[in-house]
């Protein structure tokens, strides 16, 4: 005979905390792995193309003679990366602005700082900037002749920055969901767990980009 | 039924024994500035060639990335002041894709060559 779960309440799980942000820490732990299997990747094929272009070198095509500069496009990635940064203090201070909504407001600062709509708004925002950023990093490539299937680099590369493309393509949905809500009915504290998990998904998102950026486009 | 603050959140729960409560703006514009300007010496120290080719410069940005990952996780994604459950639930997994990581690498070689333990 198997003993039933203990019942303690709605939601909540037998330590006193929600079982959905228990779900959440747990799927990123998960992600972790993901991430990690994908970044190594990367990094044992790297190095090892037979044929160019290149991450951070140079390269001539003996076949045509088109000489190719090293593909890596440092200046807006280093931009798309502080956007990213950004758009994590952005859902920092949406979680905060749902979490304090029944609070007074009195000064002008008060009164943006407590703006749940116009936070989503901004961090939704940035997170469309950084993929357009990488649109357009995508799209160079493959006009300069890398793609999926070009080598090794582009192979590992477009498999590892598009899984995180897709990451955050998601978590700009889920932002852009819960903007509509905030905008139908308006979010208040007993809101704030959904808010805080998407907040924690967003996070992640982020700082797997931080090593992403590091381990991919910075070191050489 | 009493409230439960839980992660800075007020919901209606069982339990009285969780209670955090998250910083505020004062913490994170400068939690956000010193991530900008942690990512200002990455990509300056990436234009130094010189320093580029020494031994240093990897070690140095895996430092510098590891300290912005290390801030977000525990001011942006509230590890610091949260449960030490979600803690575990992180740390643990985190652990094991990173040794993971670096064991591939081992296994492959990568590692082994950048120390010149063996010879490419």
């Amino acid at each position: 005979m198997t003993a039933a779960p203990v019942e303690v309440g709605h939601g909540y799980t037998t330590t006193g905390l929600p079982n959905r942000k228990i779900a959440i820490w747990a799927f990123i732990g998960s992600e972790c792995m993901l991430f990690a299997s994908l970044i190594s990747t990367y990094l044992i094929y790297k190095g090892r193309s037979m044929v160019g272009p290149f991450p951070h070198e140079g390269w001539v095509d003996a076949a045509t003679g088109h000489r190719y500069k090293p593909i890596l496009n440092i200046p807006v990635t280093s931009f798309s990366t502080f956007v990213l940064l950004m758009s994590s203090l952005a859902m920092v201070l949406a979680l905060a602005a749902v979490e304090n909504a029944e609070v007074p407001k009195r000064t002008l600062g008060d009164r943006i700082l407590g703006d749940s709509r116009l936070w989503l708004f901004v961090t939704a925002l940035l997170g469309m900037t950084f993929l357009g950023c990488q649109a357009y990093e995508f799209t160079s490539f493959v006009h300069e002749g890398v793609t999926i299937k070009t080598n090794l680099f582009g192979s590992s590369f477009f498999t590892l920055t598009g899984f995180h493309g897709a990451h955050v393509t998601a978590g700009v949905l889920w932002l852009l969901t819960l903007l509509s809500i905030d905008l139908k009915r308006g979010l208040g504290p007993k809101d704030a767990l959904n808010v805080d998990i998407a907040a924690l998904y967003w996070h992640f998102v982020d700082v797997v980009w931080i090593a992403i950026f590091t381990l991919v486009y910075l070191i050489q | 039924m009493s409230d439960v603050d839980v992660g800075g959140q007020t919901d209606h729960g069982p339990h009285s024994l969780v209670h955090e409560s998250h910083p505020g703006w004062s913490t994170y514009w400068k939690v956000a500035v010193v991530l900008t300007v942690i990512t200002g010496v990455e990509v300056g120290i990436y234009y130094i060639p010189a320093f580029v080719r020494t031994w240093g410069f990897v070690p140095t940005m895996l430092v510098l990335s590891g300290i912005k990952f290390t801030i977000v996780v525990l001011f942006y994604m509230h590890l610091k002041y949260d449960n030490k459950i979600y803690r575990a639930l992180f740390a643990g997994p985190f652990a094991i894709a990173a040794m993971a990581l670096v064991g591939l690498l081992f296994l492959f070689g990568k590692v082994a060559l950048r120390l010149g333990i063996l010879r490419s």
